[in-house]
């Protein structure tokens, strides 16, 4: 039996709607809905997300800082406006991962170094959610800038996973996950350098998604791994996913390494007019401003291949991980998608691979925390050099430390060529092999995690074991492809989640398809145990997919 | 006994005999953009500590490099004129070190794959001879910061309770060029230098002002007997002027010598040139190698330049010294020191193009731009787009001398008149009744009026007496303030006294 | 194994301060994790391009514009140690 939260919220009582109706319901679509149609107002929402927060937070401990009164202010600029000027999703609440920077908003990146730091600019998917009317509730709790996949690493709190507050809720987007899976935020955006969305979204039940490298701007995302984070949003649909994901994908000339996406996203399932031009409102994203046609049927995967990735199969996963995803090719083939066994022999490498390639750029991308501009300072110091060694020994955590060490060491004379270049040379391997497989079927699929939600400190006295969370998600990143983690069942009560791999800016595609399983599965808006109405331990086991 | 091979500083004043110099430059050359290399903060000079920075040249979290567009034309204008080869895919690689100055803990730089490599620059020397020094790479960076040391002895590090930090300079962009190690003298590092910044100035690229550090200069200097491999070498940091830089290299040289001399071993270090005691003195010891780390920024996309772009640059290149000589020689007739000295400085070398086209006499013109103009330059510590005589009212000047209103004395003098007064040469000559009297009506009434009230020197005169011609002519110089014309005065003379 | 002496090269190296505890595991662990990422080294890879960004794009550039400035009170609002306009840190030598 699971330790599970207790129900503190009535969702009926802010809409005088029918008990049917509990706060796992209020998805960002419906969100937009009941504001458009005057049902809510953005302050009766934003209340709602605050108290939920207040409520389930205490156990959960998603959030790092509640912006509540910055987030009233906000959806009070939304309730002000008639719904003409109102811009779409003006006014639906949003969380983000503590990695983003926000103006005049504390940004830690889950981190002692930067406690109390508040960044002088907003980064661009930021401005651009604000630009879009969000009202941004808070901050979310991370592994210490992102290194790590159970949250756990975070300087700050341990965020527990709401299907089972025992466990993890996966790294580094934890919050991220957890909050959207406990129904604090409809929807939120995380970071993923080598399965930091995806694996928390797995370990949460919620839909995440990492976008090709370069769809979203990385700017104002304090910087990992430059050359594989991507930022990407979780929410508990892929309709919702898919519309956060059209709000910040737009080329953006601070930095170079974006291109947005080549058509605009449409949000799958959705054939009112109104909202596919939505998805193309205000922004110039593209060269094409027409989004790809439609599906004749989004429920039909009707000639679409998927190829399953041979190294992922067996005794990699554990055995209920390995029983959803066959049930979730059966769900696939029964939509009339073909499935085909498909090879990736250079997948056993990626993670050595990622590990150097990550810790390599760490290092550097860490090396301005320094105790001279901004963040913490050792006090007392001799001299610059005690100040530098104290500030930082003291400011990053174990886990940061330890791979600033491993990057130096992987950088440093002696060890570049036989390690870093030959890492490099190994990701084009990755390339390749990726190539090869997408020339056969449209997309792939794999567990996202091997393994289900893993207990408190269970992995923390093995880094090894824990960079192996990442096992079926970092090879992605090595290849700068889209992932995307939906949820894909149940094992022991706990989600798995199925991984959908694509080729570069496929997504528009893998969306497509994945909300046509989601839709067969019938799981994504299965509440996490955490509130009034929610399933129980019991409840959830019966909710395991049955073919 | 072999004989040892020639020492290729042989010849020169300052390098002890029996020993071979070598030093090699790394030059940094800060680029004149409107904004920085990376972030779009103005780059300027002097300003309020910490008011040109944002989050980017701060090096906060978050903040990612966009590369100025300008920056690559300049520094390909550069490479170019160094006679680069331009690689077709450059990169932009991290080098990583912690200092104060630099705020994300590593600096942009080129490594393996720089913009330009393999050029040379060819270096007139004193005896005129060419000698050409070899160009390694020419490649882009950022700058650092800006220190400054407070407590103890003022400005300085050693001995200082803290320093503060400006970032307005940093992120500035930066030219490095590399030389190879192909000076042997110090002499010949300065004529290199000197005509390094010649060059550079043609292209308009940087202000190339030492004392505000937009051009800096490091020096490597070792010591070998000739035919012996290269020595130990040491870096010469950061002159603030080509005549220290070449005094501090003497200086060090001799310091090298003396410790090679007594048997011992240079030691690789930094040294430090103190103008005032004409010593050098360690800085601080590399005794901790660096490692830094140096990997491709995985925050920047690669650089490939096709034929289209380089060639578009190239074309834009002004014509540089070397080019420009040449065509002084051959358009204008200069000789080749004149032609190398008004072809040597950008500016001057449109002034004097100016002055030739409106006076149409090269020899002149270059005669007075080098001459009095320069001269007057000097004197008032100016620049020649500062001058207050522009080409124009030099070459007014010039002919009024040309056709003969003003004696080459007068001119002299006129011009100084026109430095000190500001009014233009005509105006001078006007009001002054300065013009030389060359009507010959005027002149030819003076004359014989002259002769006929002294007809005892003039018959002195007939009957052979040479000298007495004198006597005429200063009667009329005097009377004329000294504004007849000589030769015409003479002729005038010489027909009348006639038997 | 990693030695003793390279941990704390590399701590060095990354201006980290490292307790005695940290030296000691950090050697374990990475030892632990070189062997891991030991099996590219036996990788026969002479001749595949190496990969920085996966994403093939090149030569992008921005105009040389100028922007906005932060404030003088923005500069300075979360430094640690502020003196006479300046950043100050301890000295240096």
């Amino acid at each position: 039996m699971h330790r599970q939260l207790s129900a503190d919220i009535s969702w009926s009582r802010v809409l005088d709607r029918g008990p049917a109706l509990d706060v796992y319901h209020l998805t960002a679509h419906e969100c937009r809905r009941l504001l458009t149609e005057g049902e809510a107002s953005s302050e009766e929402l934003t209340r709602l997300f605050l108290n939920r927060i207040a409520g389930a937070d205490r156990q959960v401990q998603a959030f790092l800082h509640v912006a509540e009164e910055e987030a009233l202010a906000q959806a009070r600029v939304a309730d002000a406006k008639s719904p003409e000027e109102r811009r779409p999703w003006e006014g639906v609440p949003i969380a983000l991962k503590d990695a983003l920077c926000t103006k005049g908003m504390e940004t830690t990146c889950g981190s002692r170094i930067l406690k109390g730091y508040i960044p002088p600019y907003d980064g661009t998917v930021v401005r651009l959610l604000r630009d879009a009317g969000l009202v941004i509730l808070g901050k979310l709790n991370m592994d210490e800038f992102a290194m790590g996949s159970s949250t756990e690493n975070s300087a700050y709190q341990v965020t527990r996973n709401p299907w089972d507050l025992d466990r993890v809720p996966g790294g580094s987007s934890g919050g991220s996950a957890a909050a959207v899976a406990a129904a604090e935020t409809p929807w939120s955006l995380g970071s993923d350098t080598g399965g930091s969305i995806r694996q928390p979204a797995s370990l949460c039940g919620v839909v995440g998604m990492k976008p090709t490298y370069g769809a979203v701007s990385r700017w104002g995302l304090i910087a990992y791994a430059s050359s594989l984070d991507q930022i990407g949003p979780l929410a508990r649909t892929v309709q919702d996913a898919a519309a956060l994901l059209s709000l910040i994908a737009v080329r953006d000339p601070l930095d170079q390494t974006s291109l947005g996406l080549p058509r605009p996203l449409r949000v799958p399932g959705i054939v009112q007019e109104g909202v596919s031009a939505d998805a193309l409102a205000g922004q110039e994203r593209s060269a094409s401003a027409v989004p790809t046609p439609a599906p004749d049927d989004p429920l039909s995967l009707k000639g679409i291949r998927f190829g399953y990735i041979k190294e992922y199969l067996g005794d990699i996963c554990e055995p209920g991980v390995q029983r959803a995803f066959a049930n979730n090719l059966e769900t696939i083939e029964s939509l009339g998608g073909t499935c085909v066994e498909v090879s990736l022999p250079s997948v056993k490498q990626a993670v050595a691979a990622y590990c150097i390639i990550a810790q390599a750029e760490c290092s550097a991308n860490l090396a301005r925390f320094d105790g001279v501009r901004y963040g913490y300072r050792a006090t007392d110091a001799a001299d610059l050099l005690e100040m530098y060694t104290r500030t930082r020994g003291e400011g990053f955590g174990a886990e940061v430390k330890r791979r600033i060490v491993i990057g130096t060491y992987v950088l440093s004379s002696g060890h570049y060529d036989t390690h870093y270049t030959q890492a490099q040379r190994m990701r084009t391997v990755i390339i390749r092999d990726f190539q090869q497989a997408f020339s056969g079927v449209d997309l792939l699929m794999s567990p996202t995690s091997p393994t289900v939600a893993f207990r408190l400190g269970e992995r923390m006295a093995d880094p090894l074991a824990m960079y192996l969370s990442d096992l079926c998600t970092s090879p992605v990143n090595l290849a700068g492809l889209p992932g995307l983690s939906m949820p894909g069942g149940f094992a022991d009560g706990l989600p798995v989640g199925l991984q959908i791999i694509g080729p570069h800016f496929s997504e528009q595609l893998m969306l497509d398809a994945a909300y046509a399983v989601e839709q067969a599965l019938n799981v994504s808006v299965r509440p996490a145990p955490v509130a009034g109405g929610a399933v129980d331990g019991a409840a959830a086991a019966d909710a395991e997919v049955t073919p | 006994m072999t004989s040892m091979p020639k020492s290729r500083s042989a010849g020169s004043p300052t390098v002890p005999e029996g020993w071979e110099a070598v030093m090699g430059f790394e030059i940094h050359v800060q680029l004149s953009t409107e904004t920085k290399m990376f972030c779009s903060c103005p780059v300027s000079f002097g300003d309020q500590p910490n008011t040109n920075v944002c989050p980017l040249c701060l090096g906060y979290p978050g903040t990612l490099p966009a590369v100025n567009e300008r920056v690559l034309e300049y520094a390909t204008k550069i490479a170019l004129a160094l006679n680069c080869e331009i690689a077709p895919y450059t990169i932009f690689h991290r080098k990583n070190y912690f200092y104060p100055d630099l705020p994300k803990g590593y600096q942009i730089s080129q490594h393996d794959l720089p913009l330009g490599m393999g050029g040379h620059l060819d270096v007139e020397l004193e005896d005129g001879t060419v000698h050409r020094v070899g160009i390694t790479r020419v490649h882009m960076e950022d700058d650092a910061a800006k220190l400054v040391h407070a407590g103890g002895v003022e400005g300085r590090i050693a001995g200082a309770d803290y320093s503060m930090v400006d970032f307005n300079r940093s992120g500035t962009p930066l030219v490095e060029i590399v030389s190879e190690p192909d000076i042997f003298a110090p002499e010949q590092a300065r004529a290199f230098l000197t005509q390094l910044r010649n060059l550079l100035e043609q292209l308009d690229v940087s202000d190339l002002n030492m004392e505000e550090g937009s051009l800096r200069c490091d020096a490597n200097v070792s010591m070998h007997r000739p035919g012996t491999p290269f020595g130990i070498r040491t870096e010469l940091k950061n002159m603030n002027s080509f005549r220290f830089l070449q005094r501090g290299l003497e200086a060090e040289i001799q310091r090298q010598a003396d410790v090679l001399e007594r048997g011992e071993e240079v030691v690789q270090e930094t040294v430090h040139f103190d103008p005032s005691s004409g010593k050098v003195s360690v800085l601080r010891s590399k005794g901790e190698a660096h490692d830094y780390r140096y990997f491709p920024d995985p925050d920047l996309v690669p650089i490939q330049l096709d034929v289209a772009y380089v060639e578009k640059v190239r074309a834009a290149l002004p014509e540089l010294p070397a080019a420009r000589k040449e065509r002084y020689m051959r358009d204008f007739g200069l000789p080749a020191y004149d032609a190398g000295v008004l072809s040597a400085n950008r500016w001057l070398a449109l002034y004097f193009e100016r002055v030739a086209g409106l006076v149409e006499d090269a020899k002149l013109s270059a005669n007075w731009v080098m001459g009095d103009f320069s001269g007057y330059l000097n004197a008032a510590g100016l620049e020649v787009e500062d001058a207050s005589i522009g080409p124009e009212t030099l070459a007014e000047l010039l002919q009024l001398l040309k056709e003969g209103t003003l004696s080459s004395k007068m001119a002299k003098d006129v011009f100084v008149l026109m430095v000190e007064t500001g009014e233009s040469a005509k105006t001078i000559v006007a009001e002054r009744g300065m013009g030389q009297i060359s009507d010959t009506a005027t002149l030819e009434a003076m004359v014989a009026e002259l002769v006929a009230a002294h007809p005892g020197p003039a018959e002195e005169f007939r009957q052979g007496r040479e000298k007495v011609l004198g006597f005429f002519v200063g009667k009329i110089m005097k009377e004329t303030k000294g504004q007849a014309n000589p030769q015409l005065l003479n002729d005038l003379l010489r027909k009348a006294l006639q038997p | 194994m990693i030695s003793r002496e390279e941990v704390e090269h590399m701590a060095r190296l990354a201006r980290l301060r490292l307790e005695e505890t940290e030296v000691e595991s950090l050697q374990d662990e990475l030892s632990r994790v070189m062997e891991y990422v030991g099996c590219l080294r036996e990788l026969d890879l002479a001749g595949v391009p190496v990969t920085v960004n996966a994403v093939n794009v090149s030569n992008i550039f921005r105009p040389d514009d100028e922007g906005p400035c932060l404030s003088r009170e923005e500069v300075f609002a979360n430094a640690p140690a502020v003196e006479r306009g300046h950043f100050l840190v301890p000295r240096i030598g």
